[in-house]
């Protein structure tokens, strides 16, 4: 293999700096003790994190965004098994239709969704529904999911179910004894994506969220457009620990390039 | 191989897809039908009431100046954004598919796991970094050239969108090189080719078909994106998300917005389908 | 009434037929291969057996109950997969463990069971491990184990060795044949490598295109192949075609290219096209100017225990192979006499094609 020489090092380097600058001073920002967006040049300070955990608003925020990616990461995850499933191994007539419209939330723009679902719900009576909210991202994050468990069901080895029941199993068993946990690591993998897909979604729930169902995201966003002080970074700061983590989770359980990259 | 002895019936994988088909009817299709008839549907904007049948949204924003300027600007600031990922993230890919592990791992992910992070957070920090009082500009100052004005120009949105967008070119070039056979390019060298002919000749053709998809969701998110040009574009500086977004919840004229958003909408959808019929049924068939 | 009974099975894709009328009596603790190429319907008729694929017609019997239609986890028999199928997130103890769990046997039984059967297979001290910790013959017979513990009345082998590399999988297969002795497991195996069917098996079963076209024991199917597609499939084979110019009682004398050869061969005509089939191990040859036919060395073959050559003649070009005694081979380009014992020459009537080289049709 050939390396890379010193141009396309420095080529490289550059785009690393261009990636992380955005992040890196929003982290420092944070620690600023000043009033102002400045970096902090004269000692560290909490102050501002101190500052969003007393701002009710932030907090609730926080909440329901947490409660919203848990739930409907879990829930995508429930119907994206079952959907999985049907799609990879059966074929059956509306195969190719339910497969385009499981996926089709990735092409549509998340503006279109967003009202769309504001006229829906507003027909409907739901307007700043909870519940309806949790719906509607549930439906933007199954792709995710499916995507991983039809890479995940596909790369399997059907004669491994075949032998289990072969040994008397029954298909009950044979799936929770061996179907799913081969392919858990699609499951978690695409539990957590769809958490943190959730947990970021700005677009199309500014349009469905009421005053008491507000998402962080949309928090953050309504709050930038007003006014910038040194809070809005430390939120930011909060938000990038909590993104951190969750991809060094994801790398565990599942390598982060397989999932950003898809399957070798 | 068939499905059979165990659940072979053919009602399963109906009743296995039954939830999620209802959910994704009643909350995309059924949505999206009745987004496309309201904007068909008259408004009253002394009551806000919407009724009967005008196609007169669709004649404003085709013929408007207002809206033209906005659907040029949009399309400009998508395109110079997915032309600037593909200068910069196909060879930034090329350049991570030849490393080493670790560095390999290392950098491929503090490339592309920026995308996971909020994007508010993300023009957050470029509206810091740009800002007046920015590490950029405070450079600037310190060189003796001045502030630079950098916020809500189409240039801070276009750098922004390309620095949230950089991954989604980066993942689908990276998919076609990890494909490449590392020998092809050896056989090319093997053969005489110069480094640059065995990129353009040999490598080139065959990531090709990932540039393109690469370019095409860029593009289409690009021209879609809400958060960046709303918090870096400021009010002036409109764009076809925001304008939809002030109609829906500034001007309360739902048909408008209704109107714009099926517009978005289909320019989106023709631009994928298109690609789907020719392109990649062209590649396919030539690189399987 | 044999142990396993396969009566006129057929299964149909459509109109295709994958495997057309195949009867078959196993008796109780033999050891039986299917043998064919990829695609002659071996693997397929394993499936049937095992339950996996639907019958289209005909009737499967064990042991007197009819179990044509019975299902895959019912049947109670040991399936070795081509691709072991080891359950990946289970420990060996766990996957051997798992059939014993589903029949229900009491925990402290299955203890002893399992380090029964993982004793017999050699791993006794890998049962804490997990299969991706195992190499290939490990993990192949890891799912021997599995299959044997439930004390299966049939056990079958899809392809039990094709993934091991080429001196495991000799040393596996004596040791796969040690082991069906001990347990005295009625056993079918599939398997598209001849050496493999023929060192271990009791009898094989010749499959072509979905259809058994021979069943043997493996040394009759080797000497006396009925079809000219076994003659083929199974080793080399020289063929010389001739015409017939006497006939005397069961005898003919056949002409080779001008050369009178005298040849078993109840039943032909005058004039009539033959064809010899002669196995290379069976030509002697001998100093120039001696025996049956005047030939030279074209090109010489190192095998290791023997050598394989390539003699030009007036007949074209025949393999011979002689066993390596220690001595200084024959050089190329030095003139040959080629014989053989009238008793090796098999007659088969008409002309035969060419015969393409096996190995390179089986997969």
């Amino acid at each position: 293999m050939t390396r890379n020489g010193p141009v396309a090092l420095f080529f490289h380097t550059l785009v690393v700096l261009f990636m992380l600058a955005p992040l890196v001073i929003v982290c420092l920002v944070a620690f600023t003790p000043e009033n102002t967006l400045s970096l902090p040049t004269r000692g560290l300070s909490l102050r501002w994190f101190e500052a969003v955990f007393h701002h009710p608003d932030f907090v609730q925020s926080f909440w329901n965004s947490l409660w919203l990616a848990l739930l409907s990461a879990t829930l995508a995850v429930a119907l994206a098994v079952p959907a999985s499933l049907a799609i990879t191994r059966w074929e059956f007539p509306g195969r190719g239709f339910l497969n385009g419209l499981f996926l089709s939330p990735l092409i549509i723009p998340h503006l279109v969704l967003g009202v769309a679902m504001l006229r829906l719900f507003a027909l409907v009576g739901a307007t700043g529904s909870f519940g309806w909210l949790v719906a509607a991202h549930i439906v933007i994050v199954t792709p995710y999911v499916m995507r991983l468990l039809i890479a995940a069901i596909t790369g399997f080895d059907r004669s491994v179910e075949h032998a289990a029941y072969s040994l008397g199993a029954s298909e009950a068993t044979v799936f929770r004894r061996v179907t799913l946990p081969m392919i858990l690591p699609g499951v978690t993998g695409g539990w957590l994506i769809a958490f943190i897909n959730s947990f970021d979604e700005l677009t199309m729930s500014i349009f469905i969220t009421s005053p008491s169902t507000v998402t962080l995201p949309v928090r953050m966003y309504m709050y930038a457009t007003e006014s910038i002080d040194p809070m809005m970074a430390a939120v930011s700061a909060i938000i990038i620990g909590i993104t951190v983590v969750a991809v060094l989770l994801l790398d565990r359980v599942y390598g982060l390039d397989r999932i950003l990259v898809g399957q070798k | 191989m068939e499905a059979t002895g165990p659940g072979a019936r053919r009602s399963t994988p109906l009743i296995l897809s039954a939830p999620a088909a209802l959910l994704f009817a009643s909350l995309i299709l059924t949505p999206l039908l009745l987004t496309a008839l309201l904007s068909f549907n008259e408004f009253e904007h002394a009551t806000g009431r919407t009724h009967g049948f005008t196609v007169g949204h669709y004649l404003a924003v085709l013929t408007d100046e207002y809206y033209l300027e906005i659907f040029l600007r949009t399309f400009r600031v998508a395109a110079l954004a997915t032309a600037i990922c593909v200068i910069v993230g196909v060879p930034e890919a090329y350049i991570l598919s030849r490393m080493r592990n670790p560095w390999r791992s290392v950098f491929l992910l503090v490339v592309l796991a920026p995308l996971l992070v909020s994007v508010v957070v993300r023009a957050f920090g470029w509206s810091m970094l740009l800002g007046p009082e920015g590490p950029i500009n405070a450079a600037l100052v310190a060189l003796g050239i001045g502030r630079v004005r950098m916020l809500y120009t189409e240039w801070t949105v276009i750098v922004a969108l390309v620095h949230v967008m950089l991954p989604f070119m980066i993942i689908p070039v990276w998919t076609s090189l990890q494909k490449l056979d590392p020998a092809v390019e050896q056989a090319a060298l093997s053969f005489g080719a110069s480094r640059a002919t065995a990129i353009v000749r040999v490598v080139a053709p065959q990531i090709l078909p990932g540039i393109l998809s690469g370019s095409l969701i860029v593009f289409g998110l690009s021209a879609s994106a809400f958060a960046i040009p709303g918090l870096l574009g400021g009010r002036r500086l409109k764009m076809v998300a925001t304008v939809v977004y002030d109609q829906y919840l500034s001007d309360l004229n739902w048909p408008m917005g209704a109107t714009v958003a099926v517009l978005l909408l289909a320019a989106n959808l023709v631009v994928m389908l298109t690609y789907h019929r020719v392109v990649e049924g062209h590649y396919r068939r030539r690189l399987g | 009434m044999s142990f396993l009974e396969l009566r006129d099975i057929t299964k149909r894709y459509g109109t295709l037929n994958a495997v057309s009328d195949v009867t078959l009596s196993v008796e109780k603790g033999e050891f039986v291969s299917l043998l064919g190429p990829s695609g002659c319907g071996k693997t397929t008729t394993l499936q049937m057996i095992a339950g996996f694929v639907d019958v289209t017609a005909g009737s499967i019997r064990l042991d007197g109950r009819d179990i044509t239609h019975a299902k895959a986890n019912s049947r109670g028999l040991g399936i070795v997969f081509q691709s072991y199928a080891l359950f990946p997130h289970m420990t060996v103890y766990d996957n051997v463990s798992f059939g014993l769990e589903m029949q229900r046997v009491p925990k402290s039984d299955r203890k002893d069971r399992v380090e029964e059967a993982l004793g017999l297979v050699h791993l006794s001290a890998y049962a804490g491990r997990y299969p991706r910790e195992l190499s290939g013959g490990q993990r192949q017979r890891v799912a021997l184990a599995r299959a044997i513990v439930i004390r299966p009345p049939v056990l079958l082998l899809d392809e039990p060795l094709s993934n091991l590399d080429a001196k495991l999988r000799e040393a596996m297969q004596f040791e796969l044949r040690d082991i069906q002795r001990k347990v005295g497991t009625t056993t079918v195996m599939v398997t598209h490598d001849q050496a493999e069917a023929f060192s271990i098996s009791d009898r094989v079963v010749v499959m072509e295109a979905g259809r058994i076209t021979q069943i043997d024991e493996p040394y009759r199917i080797y000497e006396h192949p009925e079809t000219e597609f076994i003659s083929r499939f199974v080793g080399k084979t020289n063929m010389l075609p001739g015409t017939v110019q006497t006939v005397n009682g069961g005898y003919a004398s056949v002409s080779l290219a001008g050369v009178p050869v005298e040849v078993e061969a109840p039943g032909v005509a005058l004039g009539e096209t033959l064809t010899l089939c002669i196995r290379p191990e069976k030509l002697r040859l001998a100093g120039a100017g001696q025996g049956r036919l005047p030939g030279r060395v074209s090109v010489r073959y190192f095998l290791g225990s023997q050598w394989l050559y390539h003699i030009d003649g007036p007949l074209g070009t025949l393999m011979a192979v002689t066993p390596n005694d220690g001595s200084a081979p024959l050089d190329v380009d030095m003139p040959v006499g080629i014989d053989w014992s009238p008793s090796v020459v098999r007659v088969h009537r008409g002309v035969m094609a060419e015969a393409p080289d096996p190995a390179l049709e089986a997969e």
